[in-house]
């Protein structure tokens, strides 16, 4: 068969063995594409484990700047013996396989259609070193040294990449690019380079790549950035894949960014809870006396705050917990990806209790967003979400630049100071709607010697903070609480609208990590001459506009990555059109991102196109 | 409620350092059973806040649920107050300490809010050494829920329907020492020579302070066969007095009998102990955890100020944060600027 041929458009998958220092080096692999100046999206598959399981990385390369998951594997990078037989099946005809040759190939797992490319790398490295930890740390910076060679790799970038890495260990230095070395001169002497698939610097990259100098970074760090930026001073946390990267990040950026120069005190705790629960109980606490506080979970963790998500929303107590959305139920599938926290999220605990939810799509939105849902948590004195996920919270996005704006001002709502009190006639009612618009004014404990103090409470107050059984009185508070609901939604990040090239009654509609293979589908079908308007979905409340669009159209695909449709049950609760016969799900999730391949063949195949089935049966989708 | 507290305040009401009477100090009406002894402890913390002239507003009230968390609203009208979720006061007081460290806290909670459903959080509270003082009002049973066991109920006390108690009881104290609180007494509610130095005590204590208070349900563990009864207590109270002399104060108590122990606290006021016997060292854990068992052993129950840790680390020495509120900060203090971002991007690429 013929070799695939492609330039700077193709997907490299590495199979290793977790815990054997493959994660940096394939680490610096994408990243020298990345310096390249060539898109690319890379993915760690790994197990929830420490030592010794099967764990991959993927990375698609795209001319285009598609950066979702393609679907379908170009090259596979075999390490691992466990995995060999499942890897090479997944290579596509035309494909490459490179192997450690020090054994000889399982004949039960050649395939005819592929291209094998041995190396000797634990040969290799038995040779060159005596460490037994070196000889298996080398074979992958050996491999990467291989495929500068074989996909014409800048080598002087990866060299540089090295330097980086280890700054302040600089005797590691030489060790490390001679592996590069070797791997780079075996392959020049045993292969054709580069293969038919290979890489080209300078290639014209599409607009919206070339618009930003575009920076590498994961969308955990980015949104625990978006904390110290918005002056959060607490964060309490329970360690949770995928989420712990977040409190971590933000501990490093405090270490280097809160430390009073005159004391050489910290501006900032953290505590790491006992519990989810008590993490947001502390974040609770830290926000009812004015300071701005966090905390980073996941499904599970989402689960054990509901209480305390039910207390904030009714005794309005601001709170911003990032979730990270890992595959549920239960403990599910730790380590892999999904969106399927939305139910749980959105109604978090007993009683009739909604949050704010906000969905990001990008590291640059992970720290926008976050900076904003303080603001917003404050502004409307309620729990904001952040819906990340494993995918988007984990992985190493190519992303605008972070901004920030230094005129804008913190908005710290509605709290009245020591001054506001003293210079108050009427008596404070904490639960008073003033302004019409639901939402009342709070103090801050201590703020003045005789007014303002009041009774925070989970149970039935009246406006004046004290307890009450009294029907009409509870019915106006949860009235307001909704009239409050209706008030976010003038507030909250707008959906993003993009009409079809032609006009057209079909649409797309999705959020977070789905946004870049359905943008990328929508691509491809317009070429095919299928033509969709799309919605990305920022957040929850709903705004205007997504009824609108929802009006507008016949039929709309709603793409998410749970069981369940579950954002489509949720639009189809809390919107005031009649969309159960237009709202199509589109659903995947067995804890890998959706793959640009798939939406697009749903798609068709809900058009009639060609025949292709659904991701789930037909009467599966239509149903409420 | 059919009446109100009248407002008439006499005009010769004696004013403490801070120029409050003791009506500054006083909540609500209680709407707990006649004869609560939760009421009793809510005079005691009126009591101690007066005569140690606290200003009512620099205080954070806080509680979990049941019976002895509602009892914030009886006491102390001029502070905030956060009445939380069952079992979960120990986070949210964590989490406002955290935010203001000059604030005083005081926490209220019940045997089922604390040694129950909220066991975890009190242990771990406790291990962090939170400043605050947290008092639970401890009856042996769930009061609003009409009369259950909880977990603090003696093995074979007997139940008001007759029921005799399996299960092995929890004691705080033992737990609060064993854990990490820094200061640890037991007192009773019939007992206010006692119990209101005792909370004055734990107040002035920097640190974590558990007062275990005995404080008997009138309405469903007060009869015979309760090892929670008032009669009962009284019969097998082993009472230590407490004396707590606040700071530029001459000493004027003077003990009759036994062995005087004095209490250098870290705010320069003093702590007179009598113990029961001279061997009991309360500064040490071991010490104090022996005397306990070994009055158990005998029914008798030991009360007053059990241990106390005065050189402890509490848990912003231990975070090592800034002596300036972190609720106080502006975000000129806070927020990097746009300039730092450009070198985490610059880092990026």
């Amino acid at each position: 068969m013929q070799p695939k041929q492609s330039i700077n458009d193709f997907v490299i998958k590495f199979a290793n063995v977790n815990g054997t220092g493959s994660a940096s080096a394939n680490g610096m692999f994408a990243k020298a594409i990345f310096r390249m100046g060539i898109p690319v999206s890379p993915r760690n598959i790994f197990p929830s484990n420490i030592q010794g399981l099967p764990t991959w990385y993927e990375v698609r390369i795209s001319r285009d700047g598609y950066l979702g998951r393609r679907g379908g594997i170009d090259m596979m990078v075999s390490v691992n013996p466990q995995s060999f037989a499942k890897d090479v099946g997944e290579v596509e005809p035309g494909g490459y396989m490179l192997y450690d040759s020090t054994k000889p190939l399982d004949l039960r797992h050649v395939r005819r259609d592929i291209n094998y490319l041995g190396i000797p790398l634990t040969e290799m490295c038995l040779r060159e070193y005596t460490d037994s930890r070196q000889r298996q740390l080398f074979k992958n910076v050996i491999y990467v040294g291989a495929l500068a060679a074989l996909l014409n790799i800048d080598f002087s970038i990866l060299k540089d990449l090295v330097g980086e890495q280890f700054k302040g260990k600089e005797k590691l230095i030489t060790p490390n690019i001679h592996a590069l070395e070797m791997g780079h001169q075996y392959a020049t002497t045993h292969f054709q380079c580069p293969l038919g698939i290979h890489l080209k610097a300078g290639e014209q990259t599409p607009k919206h790549i070339q618009e930003f100098d575009q920076i590498l970074m994961d969308g955990n760090t980015a949104a625990a950035l978006g904390a110290v930026y918005a002056g959060a001073t607490v964060a309490a946390w329970y360690p949770i894949t995928p989420s712990t990267s977040v409190v971590d990040a933000f501990e490093k950026y405090c270490r280097r960014l809160r430390i009073d120069p005159g004391t050489g005190k910290k501006n900032y705790a953290i505590v790491q809870a006992e519990d989810e629960l008590s993490a947001m109980g502390m974040v609770i606490g830290a926000n009812w006396n004015g300071a701005r506080a966090f905390t980073a979970t996941s499904g599970p963790g989402v689960s054990l705050m509901s209480e305390f998500l039910g207390l904030a929303y009714f005794a309005e107590v601001p709170a911003v917990l990032v979730d990270v959305q890992r595959a549920g139920p239960s403990t599910g599938m730790p380590t892999r990806t999904q969106q399927s926290d939305i139910l749980a999220a959105a109604y978090a605990s007993h009683g009739d209790t909604k949050h704010l939810l906000f969905f990001p799509a990008t590291p640059a939105e992970c720290f926008s967003m976050t900076v904003e849902a303080f603001d917003l948590a404050e502004r409307l004195q309620t729990p904001v979400i952040i819906m990340s996920d494993l995918d988007l919270g984990m992985n190493e996005w190519m992303s605008p630049p972070l901004e920030f704006d230094d005129n804008y001002r913190y908005d710290r709502g509605k709290v009245f100071s020591g001054e506001d009190l003293e210079a108050m006639t009427e008596r404070f009612g904490r639960y008073l709607d003033v302004d019409g618009d639901g939402i009342p004014y709070r103090t801050y404990p201590g703020a003045h010697p005789t007014k303002g103090a009041y009774f925070t409470r989970g149970s039935s107050r009246d406006e004046y903070a004290a307890y009450t059984e009294d029907g009409d009185v509870y019915v106006r508070n949860m009235d307001r609480l909704l009239k409050k609901f209706e008030t976010a939604k003038s507030l909250v990040p707008e959906a993003k609208i993009k009409p079809a090239a032609e006009p057209t009654k079909d649409a797309l509609l999705f959020f977070g990590t789905t946004a870049s293979p359905a943008y990328e589908a929508l691509e491809t079908l317009e070429k095919e001459g299928i033509h969709l308007d799309t919605l990305r979905l920022r957040s929850f409340p709903f705004t205007q506009e997504v009824e609108d669009f929802i009006e507008a159209h016949d039929r709309i695909f709603v793409i998410e990555q749970n069981r369940d449709g579950q954002m489509r049950r949720l639009l189809l609760n809390e919107t005031n059109v009649e969309a159960n016969a237009k709202l199509i799900s589109v659903v995947e999730y067995d804890g890998l991102p959706v793959t640009a391949r798939k939406i697009a063949s749903v798609i068709r195949g809900a058009m009639g196109i060609n025949n292709v089935t659904p991701l789930v049966p037909k009467e599966k989708e239509l149903a409420s | 409620m059919t009446y109100a507290k009248p407002a008439f305040r006499h005009p010769d009401a004696k004013t403490n350092d801070v120029g409050c009477t003791r009506r500054d100090y006083e909540g609500g009406l209680s709407t707990l059973c006649a004869g609560c002894g939760h009421d009793s402890i809510s005079a005691a913390i009126i009591d101690a806040c007066y005569e140690l002239s606290i200003e009512p507003h620099r205080v954070a009230k806080l509680s979990g649920i049941g019976c002895s968390s509602k009892t914030p609203a009886y006491f102390l009208s001029g502070s905030h107050s956060f009445n939380s979720v069952h079992g979960r006061m120990p986070s949210v007081a964590t989490g406002a300490n955290l935010a203001n460290r000059d604030l005083i806290y005081i926490g209220v909670s019940g045997d089922g809010d604390t040694a129950s459903i909220g066991m975890g959080q009190f242990a771990h509270v406790m291990r962090r050494n939170l400043n605050m003082t947290y008092i639970v009002e401890n009856n042996g049973c769930y009061g609003l829920t009409k009369g259950q066991d909880s977990a603090t109920m003696d093995t074979d006390s007997v139940s008001k329907k007759g029921d005799i108690n399996p299960y092995t009881p929890i004691d705080l104290v033992r737990v609060g020492i064993e854990v990490g609180a820094t200061f640890v007494g037991r007192s009773f509610s019939g007992d206010k020579a006692q119990l209101v130095p005792l909370i004055k005590a734990a107040i002035s204590h920097r640190g974590f302070a558990l007062l275990d208070v005995i404080s008997p349900c009138v309405t469903f563990n007060n009869h015979q066969g309760s090892t929670k009864s008032y009669a009962s207590f009284r019969e097998h109270n082993e009472s230590m007095p407490v004396d707590f002399v606040p700071r530029r104060e001459a000493i004027t108590t003077s003990y009759d009998a036994g062995v005087v122990h004095e209490v250098c606290m870290h705010d320069g006021s003093v702590l007179r102990l009598q113990k029961v016997n001279e061997e009991y060292d309360i500064e040490d854990a071991q010490s104090a955890l022996d005397a306990i068992a070994h009055h158990a052993k005998e029914e008798r129950i030991l009360t007053g100020l059990l241990y106390i840790n005065r050189d402890s680390e509490e848990l912003h020495d231990v975070l090592q944060t800034a002596g300036k509120p972190l609720n106080t900060l502006s975000q000129r203090e806070l927020c990097p600027g746009s300039r730092f971002l450009d070198s985490i991007n610059a880092g990026l690429r």
